[in-house]
């Protein structure tokens, strides 16, 4: 039998991933596991995953100003929209994407029951939305930009305005939840979440910039926000079907 | 090879609800029903199992603000998309935590053996996939079965050097189609967590 390389998806770049442990945010200090974990190459256990059809999605879930309240009434607070690719590390689109987004309302209030947070709720705004990339990994919503929260984590502490995203891609191996922050917010080198990852380039790419050329006039600003997922190397080697 | 460094994952944080279960965190009308929430979608072969537990962390509390997520072969150890795999189900569940105790359960199948890469198979296993508030990558871990003489062979319990650890990734039964599968994020009982 020839030697090959392994196929399966690349490891994880670890150098561009939070630390488990980072004492400056609390929360880690007791729930980051201190053994190093166990490697293997991937199997069909990580190479396959669950997908997801344009069915799940309804009319107004890629539309955040109106999915939760009456759908000719907006929520309040500045009008964005945001977009982007989501691409392997191959440079490969990875299509037929799930993703998942949640966010505070334009005050930094996030509709939960554990969140007491003085600033009021939105009655027009839940705060979810999921869209499927098309056939070249992109992705687009509508929504309001998030406002800012306090946190208790330090004494003073303050999110910078994010959007959490969750994405499927094409095997359980690349699951990522991850969060965008915006262009130009001066809480980003504040926030001990953000500071879990230490490689400064790794946080730059979490950093959605302006984008000029999708705004609305009249109507919205648009943010960009590329997403990069694990690769699935592909040579196939010989005692392996390709899919096992 | 690489030509793009992969994003960067981010916790989860304490509302991961109102993304991924927006129902279970009391917001009604966006979406019919939670993702995840059934993964038995008709009749399906094989025998139905529940898998429960609680993720505890480095001072032995529950966490009650945990998602985990289960990927797992059908009873014949197919996975949803291959060929043949039973079409009444899923092999895909998502659970927020109780917001009480912690819990989190899934009402499934019991998955058969599934190939290993390099030849022979590993034993039954559902992979496991935790994040919550505090946890800044998800974990990745897997339920095997205690009671499966499939164990024995199973390449990846196989490979662990300290063997007392290989308890941390069993699922004991509690009844004959109830298992608990306990994690332990920290400390001398921690689970195995996989970079896979």
């Amino acid at each position: 039998m020839t030697k090959k390389p392994l196929g399966g998806y690349a490891p994880r770049q670890h150098q561009h991933q939070p630390v488990a442990l980072y004492p400056p945010y609390r929360t880690s200090v007791k729930r980051s596991p201190q053994a190093a974990p166990l490697s293997f190459p991937t199997t069909i256990s990580e190479e396959s995953g669950p997908v997801f059809g344009h069915s799940l999605i309804g009319p107004l879930d890629a539309d955040l100003l109106h999915n939760f309240g009456p759908q000719d009434v907006s929520a309040i607070g500045p009008r964005i929209v945001v977009h982007g690719r989501v691409q392997d590390q191959f440079g490969r689109p990875v299509a037929g994407a799930l993703i998942e987004v949640w966010q505070a309302n334009a005050g930094g209030r996030y509709r939960h029951a554990r969140e007491g947070y003085v600033a009021p709720l939105d009655p027009n705004f839940g705060g979810c939305g999921r869209m499927i990339t098309d056939e070249n990994g992109c992705y687009e919503f509508r929504t309001v930009q998030p406002g800012p929260y306090p946190w208790p984590n330090g004494p003073n502490d303050w999110r910078p305005a994010h959007i959490h995203f969750s994405i499927f891609g094409h095997g359980f191996a690349q699951r990522l939840i991850t969060q965008m922050y915006f262009e130009g917010d001066p809480l980003i080198p504040l926030c001990p979440i953000v500071r879990t990852i230490h490689d400064k380039a790794a946080v730059d790419r979490l950093i959605a910039p302006l984008d000029m050329s999708r705004t609305l006039p009249m109507d919205a600003r648009a943010y960009r926000f590329d997403v990069t997922l694990r690769g699935r190397r592909q040579t196939i080697f010989e005692n392996r079907m390709e899919g096992l | 090879m690489d030509t793009h460094p992969e994003s960067a994952s981010q916790t989860a944080g304490p509302y991961v609800h109102i993304g991924c279960t927006p129902n279970f965190a009391g917001i009604t009308g966006v979406y019919d029903v939670d993702l995840g929430a059934t993964m038995i979608t008709g009749d399906a072969s094989g025998k139905r199992i529940t898998l429960i537990g609680q993720v505890f962390d480095g001072t032995g509390t529950p966490l009650r603000d945990a998602m985990v997520e289960a990927w797992q072969a059908d009873a014949n150890g197919l996975y949803a998309g291959q060929e043949g795999a039973d079409p009444h189900f899923t092999g895909f569940g998502r659970c927020p935590c109780d917001a009480e105790d912690g819990t989190f359960r899934f009402e499934t199948l019991r998955p058969a053996s599934v190939p290993w890469p390099s030849g022979g198979v590993q034993a039954p296993h559902i992979t496991l996939w935790i994040v919550a508030r505090g946890i800044n990558i998800g974990l990745h871990t897997r339920a095997y079965f205690a009671d499966a003489p499939e164990n024995e062979s199973d390449p990846v319990l196989g490979r662990i050097e300290h063997r007392n650890r290989v308890a941390t990734l069993l699922a004991h039964p509690e009844s004959d189609d109830i298992y608990r599968f306990n994690v332990t994020l920290q400390g001398p009982d921690e689970t195995i967590f996989f970079d896979v």
